[in-house]
């Protein structure tokens, strides 16, 4: 069994049978980063390098452990220190990185679409590492790997995702994945920031926290993006907390061995309680350990696909 | 059609003797360890252990070793190994580490296993304990306890099963 495509550009375009693949895979790797070496040389020789058009910490780090973890060697370019600031195109820069010998690129970007543009102009490997509000399909697959580590499997469970579905990336990749393995997937959050049409993807919508917090079996709790407060999404960070944020009381509601789970970066007290977040139910700092095995995973199992 | 080489009692036979040899070279036990290489040599190196067991009484410490990510071939394969499981129960430093493999071929798999032990600790030795050798190697590797020496063409195919995998216990030539 091997991936069909050299390139991991979304979540949507996977079968279940690669995502399985891609988990099994990582449980090797998660392994490997419990020992005193944690170091592989699975992928030595080869070149990785990680453009980041857009602000990002906890992605491009964890890339690049992975990365440096599998022997590769790693490049970061940012948009700030790169030549797109002298007016370079996107596909310019990649083709630059590419002759510069360049066997996968890691693409983060604020437009929706631009590593699928690139991965048509290039033969390296193409990872999204997020494309504005589309995709963050490593994110999804880290999700997924934690809910089975701590479940035992994702089919049948009810998982709700809480917050700004609307600009979500991460929403949208753990929505494909999880209706895909066959979750009951709940969004919650403000009727402006919960679009009716999201329904079409097989979810159902739930506008209030008591409801839709009703025995599940994960929560996701998407960051509350402050810079969208005062466009008209939600009236106040307090309102929105007061309504939309996960404390204590509210996850009694969830089942009794509910996982609470955050991509990141937090903003306690507004969307996650403190208690919630640092509390026995969260597996937060988890899924921070998972996503260095499930890049792992994901860049070995692309290296095999020879097209 | 493939030729049956040793059928189960042969094997059984080759591995009470070996789990003797093994134990006459590693006089004190409690420093040994038996590694079995994915998937085959898991199957063996436990019932080599489950033979030193009956001979001595002792339990001694059994783990499986994968060898995908250390793997001299991943540039030319058409497809990335199977990742399966390594676990290895015990610190193998400073202990006497038992390789246990099926065949011994190449010798390639083998490399990759010792790259793939001396990232988990400083033995104190490793020896290898193959059920066939075949001949043929790449590299300078020879097995220190071999259950069976066979002759083979390069183009042949030794083939082990198991009951351990849901086969019968046999060796076969293609």
């Amino acid at each position: 069994m091997k991936l069909s495509s050299k390139d991991l550009l979304g979540i949507k375009e996977l079968t279940k049978d690669e995502i399985t693949l891609i988990l099994n895979t990582a449980s090797g790797f998660k392994d490997v980063l419990k020992r005193d070496i944690k170091k592989v040389p699975a992928l030595r020789g080869k070149t990785a390098v990680n453009i980041f058009f857009e602000p990002s910490t906890r992605t491009r780090t964890s890339f690049e452990l992975a990365e440096k973890r599998l022997s590769l060697d790693v490049l970061n370019l940012s948009v700030t220190t790169s030549s797109v600031v002298k007016g370079e195109s996107l596909i310019d820069t990649a083709l630059n990185v590419q002759a510069l010998g360049a066997d996968f690129m890691v693409i983060r970007h604020s437009s929706s679409g631009a590593p699928h543009l690139i991965s048509k102009h290039i033969d390296a490997t193409v990872i999204n590492g997020g494309d504005g509000i589309n995709e963050h399909p490593t994110q999804a697959l880290l999700d997924a790997f934690t809910i089975k580590e701590k479940t035992g499997r994702i089919e049948g469970l009810k998982i709700a995702i809480v917050g700004d579905i609307l600009h979500s990336r991460v929403a949208k990749s753990n929505i494909y994945l999880l209706t895909k393995f066959g979750a009951e997937v709940r969004l919650i959050g403000p009727p402006t920031l919960v679009p009716k049409e999201i329904e079409g993807l097989g979810v159902r919508i739930f506008n209030d926290m008591d409801s839709g917090l009703d025995a599940v079996n994960a929560v996701m709790v998407l960051r509350i993006q402050v810079e969208r407060q005062g466009k008209g999404f939600f009236p106040s960070t307090l309102e929105y907390s007061k309504n939309w944020g996960l404390t204590s009381e509210r996850l009694s509601m969830a089942d009794k061995d509910v996982i609470v789970m955050h991509p990141g970066p937090m903003n306690r007290g507004l969307e996650v309680a403190s208690d919630v977040a640092d509390g026995p139910r969260s597996v937060i700092l988890e899924q921070v350990t998972n996503g260095l095995a499930v890049r792992m995973a994901v860049m070995y199992l692309l290296a095999g696909v020879r097209e | 059609m493939p030729k049956e080489l040793l059928d189960k009692k042969d094997i059984d036979r080759i591995l009470a003797r070996m789990a003797h040899e093994i134990l006459e070279k590693n006089k004190v036990i409690k420093e040994l360890c038996l590694v079995g290489i994915q998937s085959g040599g898991v199957h063996l190196a436990k019932r080599l252990a489950g033979k030193i067991k009956e001979i001595e009484g002792m339990e001694i410490p059994v783990g499986s070793l994968d060898i995908a990510f250390y793997r001299d071939d991943l540039n030319i394969r058409k497809e990335q190994p199977q990742v399966r499981k390594t676990d290895v129960p015990c610190e193998i430093t400073d202990m006497k580490v038992v390789l246990v493999d099926d065949v011994l071929f190449t010798g390639r798999s083998i490399r990759a296993a010792l790259d793939a032990l001396m990232d988990m600790g400083r033995p104190s030795c490793i020896q290898l304990a193959v059920l066939i050798d075949r001949g043929h190697r790449e590299l300078p590797i020879k097995a220190d306890f071999a259950g069976k020496n066979i002759p083979t063409a390069i183009d042949e195919n030794v083939e082990v099963s198991l009951e351990e995998e849901g086969l019968e216990d046999k060796v076969t030539i293609e």
